[in-house]
């Protein structure tokens, strides 16, 4: 019963932390409470979101022409399987011993972190095109930009729409760790309990769930809007998020 | 290995009188001398990693089957697991701290919930691309449901299965470096205890990258070992 109440007691007070200033576990400083939140979750959102377009801005066209010229199963594979083995926090670590501490480094390594998925998923998009619409466009005239613009690009949206979901969701979860690079993101509570003690640590853990939640459900609202109209019409084809070329996809073009 | 008092995040100086290492340089002599500190958190990576793929493997397998049989439980299944999926881990690892405590439980836990939905997917896209025809000629050689299952779908499943098992694995060995957030250790600790040393980060980080090469290579040669008329054809 009382570990019950105990471990109520931790949510609760965790919860009050966010909305409410408190005196800091080592004194001397007011913390929590909604002002200081929404400045680290300003600092978590710019930090994510720059990466988030960098990492599509470069990513996404080249995945587009690998598909297009169908030269890239290797990339493809290689770079989710790399992207998935390397942790986030040893990249953080590694940017910080060689490189240094900061924004820009911060960014670096979630943009690094971005663009595997959004290669793969933008890659395999392209790829399960319907071969005969491709020759379709082609017989009609379409030249290969018109038939990437007009053809491949909008039947690989939602699949590119699911590689930003899977990057998006990853790039505002690891930005929890910038603090280790001086970066005051809502991870700031969480990397320095000797301030804000573990109910600060469990009030932040609760707002980056919270958001991320949002995020990944904000993600897949936009993934089903962009789907155009024909694909919608299609049986429900198997939906993965984390689509790998399977063997069976690459051989069947 | 368990039960060893878990020290918290502890700060200490680049070790050794190592001239290289006192100006935090990349320093092979140094990391040849102090290996063995890596060793112990190498095995706790270890068992981060292959508890949770283990207890991740056999929920998600009863599950798909279960899912298999009762296609409605799909969608609910494949909901919630989401929901796990996109929870930050560091997140995890404190909302769980109240119930389940500072350690390896807490760690475990969330490490388990994210191979949930890679594994439950692979396992169910598996049985379900299983060819109409293959099913049918085993229900027509007189086989039940359940023979059908264990002898004919599962078998055929086992690449998209081992598939899901490499990703989860890999997957896994990176979240286990985070692991340290719930006070159970494991590569990342060794990180974080000096995350501006070189050395160190080269070491530990490239540990965690060398782990997860091999557990892909041990699963790939499992599945070759497992599925031998894939060879013959090969």
């Amino acid at each position: 019963m009382s570990t019950t109440l105990a471990f109520l007691g931790d949510f609760g007070e965790a919860i009050k932390f966010i909305f409410q200033e408190r005196e800091s576990v080592s004194g001397g400083v007011q913390i929590g409470g909604i002002p200081e939140l929404a400045g680290f979750g300003a600092t978590h959102m710019i930090v994510s979101i720059a990466a988030l377009a960098i990492a599509a801005a470069l990513a996404i066209p080249l995945a587009l022409w690998l598909g297009h010229i169908g030269r890239g199963d290797f990339v493809a594979t290689a770079t989710s399987n790399v992207g998935r083995a390397v942790p986030s926090l040893a990249l953080l670590a590694f940017f910080i011993s060689f490189v240094g501490l900061g924004y820009t480094n911060v960014i670096a390594v979630l943009v690094l972190l971005a663009i595997p998925p959004l290669i793969t998923n933008t890659y395999v998009g392209v790829r399960q095109v319907d071969r005969d619409t491709v020759d379709a466009a082609r017989g009609q005239g379409m030249t290969d930009l018109e038939i990437v613009r007009k053809i491949e690009l909008p039947l690989a949206l939602p699949s590119i729409f699911g590689g930003l979901r899977i990057s998006a969701v990853n790039v505002v979860a690891t930005a929890t760790i910038a603090p280790l690079a001086n970066v005051q993101t809502l991870g700031e509570p969480i990397i320095t309990p000797q301030t804000y003690g573990f109910v600060g640590q469990l009030g932040a853990a609760i707002v980056v769930a919270v958001i991320t939640l949002a995020v990944d459900f904000a993600f897949a609202r936009l993934q089903r809007a962009v789907t155009p109209e024909g694909l919608k019409l299609e049986e429900p084809a198997r939906r993965r998020w984390f689509s790998l070329p399977t063997r069976r996809r690459l051989e069947s073009r | 290995m368990i039960g060893v008092p878990l020290a918290q995040l502890q700060i200490q100086e680049p070790g050794g009188s190592d001239a290289c290492a006192a100006a935090n340089g990349f320093c092979p002599g140094w990391i040849v001398e102090n290996i063995d500190r890596y060793w112990t958190p190498l095995l706790e990576h270890v068992y981060l990693t292959v508890v949770p793929v283990l207890i991740g493997f056999a929920l998600s397998l009863g599950l798909a089957i279960l899912a298999h049989r009762r296609r409605w439980l799909t969608g609910p299944i494949v909901a919630i697991s989401g929901i796990f999926f996109a929870i930050p881990s560091v997140a995890a690892f404190f909302l769980l701290q109240p119930i389940t405590g500072l350690g390896y439980t807490t760690a475990i836990v969330a490490l388990v919930s994210y191979t949930l939905l890679i594994l439950f997917r692979n396992i169910t896209d598996g049985l379900r691309n299983v060819p109409a025809e293959t099913r049918d000629a085993a229900l027509g050689q007189g086989l039940t449901e359940r023979q059908v299952l264990y002898r004919v779908e599962l078998p055929i499943a086992v690449p998209e299965i081992m598939a899901g098992l490499r990703i989860a694995t890999s997957t896994t060995v990176g979240l286990a470096a985070l692991a340290v957030f719930a006070g159970a250790g494991g590569l990342g600790s060794e990180i974080l205890v000096d995350k501006r040393f070189k050395s160190n980060v080269v070491v530990a980080g490239g540990l965690a990258v060398l782990l997860a090469a091999a557990f892909d290579l041990l699963i790939l040669t499992l599945q070759r070992f497992m599925t031998p008329w894939r060879r013959a054809r090969a």
